[in-house]
């Protein structure tokens, strides 16, 4: 199919596509596709990185010759292998979620539940920060002028180098347990809502404002009616990019204070003892946690845009 | 009481109940310290009621110098005796000097002028007035009235500029090691991001399927792939290379795609008219105007490749390296030294950021967003 055809509008499509034509146009089909593509490609990927490791475990074991299909299946079921299979990883998190109580430390349910709990937290302090700040910022003028550029510089550093240091210092002043990890949590979020609710409070065009203005409606009137309706579009947009900034903030964390359980202290472990298949298991259901926050996200988005008629 | 003359008012009911309050300690350069208290009330009093309203600017002016002086005399104080042993008069100082700086930056918002040097100048006056007023606050608080413990935990500007000018070494090859990870990473991951764009342009099957994963795993905590990387790519840059490619291609390859669907209609009916073949539409029409959305990835991608480079390197380094730094220093309560690493992660990231804004200005002078400026 040539670009051409593709940049036409949909109505010069046959009206009634066909159910294949259909998937072929839409997303679905696509998706299922490049995702099955690239299992295929990581269990290439698999046999390949782990075949060495596959013919030295023969040759320690006595075995001299051996088939292609032994040393593909070795490849596929070894305990520690560089890279393992996408069964292996849906195994290990089939046994660490399903199978394990969700109190044991084996679980990834429990160790969920630390992340998770942290996240939602500092999300939530994190957005109502940067809301208040946002409200700030628009309305004093000169706290714009002056916090503004810098908000906006910091965004450009690796804000998430001081996650250690932030960990330590509150453990050093007997701050432990969730709210270390909150507070980095929190932190990155809070950036991406402040900037993303100071132009949704900035979007009414000057029209509107100034219907306001003739209305002689007050500063306080004009903010309610005007510019937070206006403002919850670039809410949402914000607080999705932030709830995943919160994830990778209290992973981050964790990497620091991996004492007391999370995703991330499953990473450190898993790489100090070379357990490959628990990093992957805990990524993916890190990954699985990151979408599930942001689908919250984006169902309040979708539930609350349509309460207030922004689509029909 | 007119709102704007609040803020010089409190400057000139601070300088005075300074000027009254013990200092503390007796220490160097109180005279002088005071001399600059005394100027800094009486212009701020100037600032905020002077008779004719055309002067006030002036005084104003007066209140910028005069609150400058004061903060550096407060400051050198601290170094001549009043270190730990700061009284009230101290506190007030620092108010005086923090409200003067507001009223700074109220009256440099408030005046808008109209010559447009003038007003670019007035709004660099605002940040950089509010970030040295903090600076300046962090010292003379930590300095002035923190414990030992709190030095340790939160350590002045000083102690860390201190700390940055003693460790040039140590910290240049902190820098050299993690830049190499990042800027070859960087390099690959966003150059494969764009040829895979480029690649896949002409199959919008594969678009269509790449384009939602590749938002879905821009979305992910991909710095976790870290350790996996480290495994396999040993302790050296050549792991954290390989982490940065990870999480800057997908966010490069959406924001190419996007650009490349970004031209025009009329436009792309014109190269047919021209009879443009695919690959002269590509190159004079599409890629060009895909530019501003190559250079939002870009951008996107600077802070992105740092954060995974530091990252990895909590994972495991030869012992240099930026991430390497903050993690020990940060076990042995050498925290002057992280805070001089951070300066050098943030210098870096700004600067690479800037670096960036500047090659896109020069390249896509032509796009609205800059050419509204000029007129």
């Amino acid at each position: 199919m040539s670009t051409e055809a593709a940049s036409l509008p949909r109505a010069a499509a046959p009206p009634r596509p066909g159910v294949w034509a259909g998937l072929w146009e839409g997303h679905a089909l696509p998706v299922v596709v490049v995702s099955l593509l690239i299992v295929a490609l990581w269990y290439v990927g698999a046999v390949a990185m782990n075949a060495d490791l596959q013919r030295s475990a023969f040759e320690n074991a006595g075995q001299k010759t051996w088939t292609t299909a032994e040393l593909v299946a070795g490849t596929l079921a070894q305990e520690r292998p560089r890279l393992p299979a996408p069964h292996q990883v849906a195994e290990e998190l089939w046994k660490t979620v399903v199978d394990t109580a969700p109190t044991s430390k084996r679980s990834l349910v429990y160790h969920a539940g630390i992340t998770l709990s942290a996240t939602v937290l500092g999300f939530l302090f994190g957005s109502v920060l940067g809301i208040l700040l946002a409200v700030l910022i628009v309305h004093v003028r000169s706290l714009e002028r002056s916090l503004m550029p810098w908000i906006v510089a910091s965004q450009t550093i690796p804000i998430v180098a001081l996650a250690p240091m932030i960990v330590i210092i509150l453990n050093q002043l007997d701050v432990t347990g969730v709210v270390p990890k909150a507070a980095i949590a929190a932190y990155l979020s809070f950036f991406p809502v402040t900037v993303g609710m100071v132009k949704g409070l900035r979007s009414p065009d000057p029209l509107q404002l100034d219907l306001m203005r003739t209305y002689s409606a007050s500063r306080l009137q004009t903010f309610l009616a005007l510019r937070v309706p206006s403002s919850v579009p670039f809410l949402f947009a914000s607080l999705k990019v932030g709830v995943a900034a919160a994830l990778v903030g209290t992973v981050v964390a964790e990497l620091t204070q991996s004492a007391d359980g999370g995703f991330g202290a499953r990473l450190l472990a898993g790489s100090y003892y070379g357990q490959t298949v628990q990093i992957w298991a805990a990524l993916f259901a890190a990954a699985l946690c990151a979408c599930l926050l942001i689908a919250v996200v984006a169902f309040a988005d979708r539930i609350v845009l349509r309460r207030m008629g922004y689509t029909r | 009481m007119r709102r704007a003359a609040l803020l010089p008012l409190g400057g000139a009911l601070a300088s005075l109940a300074a000027l009254a309050a013990p200092f503390g300690a007796d220490a160097e350069g109180l005279g002088f310290a005071r001399l600059c208290l005394g100027g800094l009330a009486a212009a701020c009093l100037w600032a905020g009621f002077a008779p004719g309203v055309g002067a006030r600017p002036a005084g104003t002016a007066a209140v910028a110098a005069l609150a400058a002086l004061a903060g550096v005399a407060v400051v050198r104080m601290l170094s001549g005796g009043l270190e730990n042993t700061a009284g009230p008069g101290f506190a007030l100082a620092l108010v005086a000097v923090w409200l003067s700086a507001w009223h700074v930056v109220d009256a440099a918002t408030a005046a808008r002028p109209r010559d447009p040097r003038l007003a670019s100048a007035a709004n660099l006056v605002a940040p950089v007035v509010f970030g040295l007023t903090v600076l300046l606050l962090w010292e003379g608080v930590v300095r002035g009235f923190g414990s030992s413990m709190m030095k340790v935990i939160l350590p002045a500007p000083s102690a860390i500029a201190a700390r940055f000018g003693s460790s040039l070494p140590t910290l240049s090859a902190d820098f050299a090691q993690t830049f190499q990870g990042v800027s070859v990473g960087y390099a690959l991951g966003c150059g494969s991001g764009i040829l895979v764009a480029i690649l896949i342009d002409r199959v919008p099957f594969l678009q269509r399927g790449l384009l939602p994963l590749g938002n879905l795993v821009s979305a992910l905590p991909i710095v976790g792939m870290a350790p996996i990387m480290v495994m396999w790519f040993g302790f050296d840059w050549q792991s954290k290379a390989a982490i940065v490619v990870i999480m800057t291609f997908f966010p490069q390859l959406v924001n190419t795609v996007a650009g490349l669907a970004s031209a025009g209609r009329m436009e792309r009916d014109l190269m047919k008219t021209y009879a443009a073949s695919y690959g002269q539409t590509l190159a004079a029409l599409r890629l060009p105007s895909a530019l501003p959305f190559i250079f939002n990835g870009l951008k996107i991608n600077s802070t992105l490749a740092l954060i995974g480079a530091i990252v990895a390197e909590f994972f495991g380094t030869p012992i240099v390296g930026m991430g390497f730094r903050i993690n020990t220093e940060v076990g042995r309560m050498n925290i002057d030294m992280v805070w001089a690493t951070i300066l050098v992660s943030a210098l870096t990231g700004s600067l690479f950021y800037g670096f960036l804004t500047l090659v896109e200005r020069r390249v896509t002078f032509w796009h609205a967003s800059y050419r509204q400026r000029t007129t």
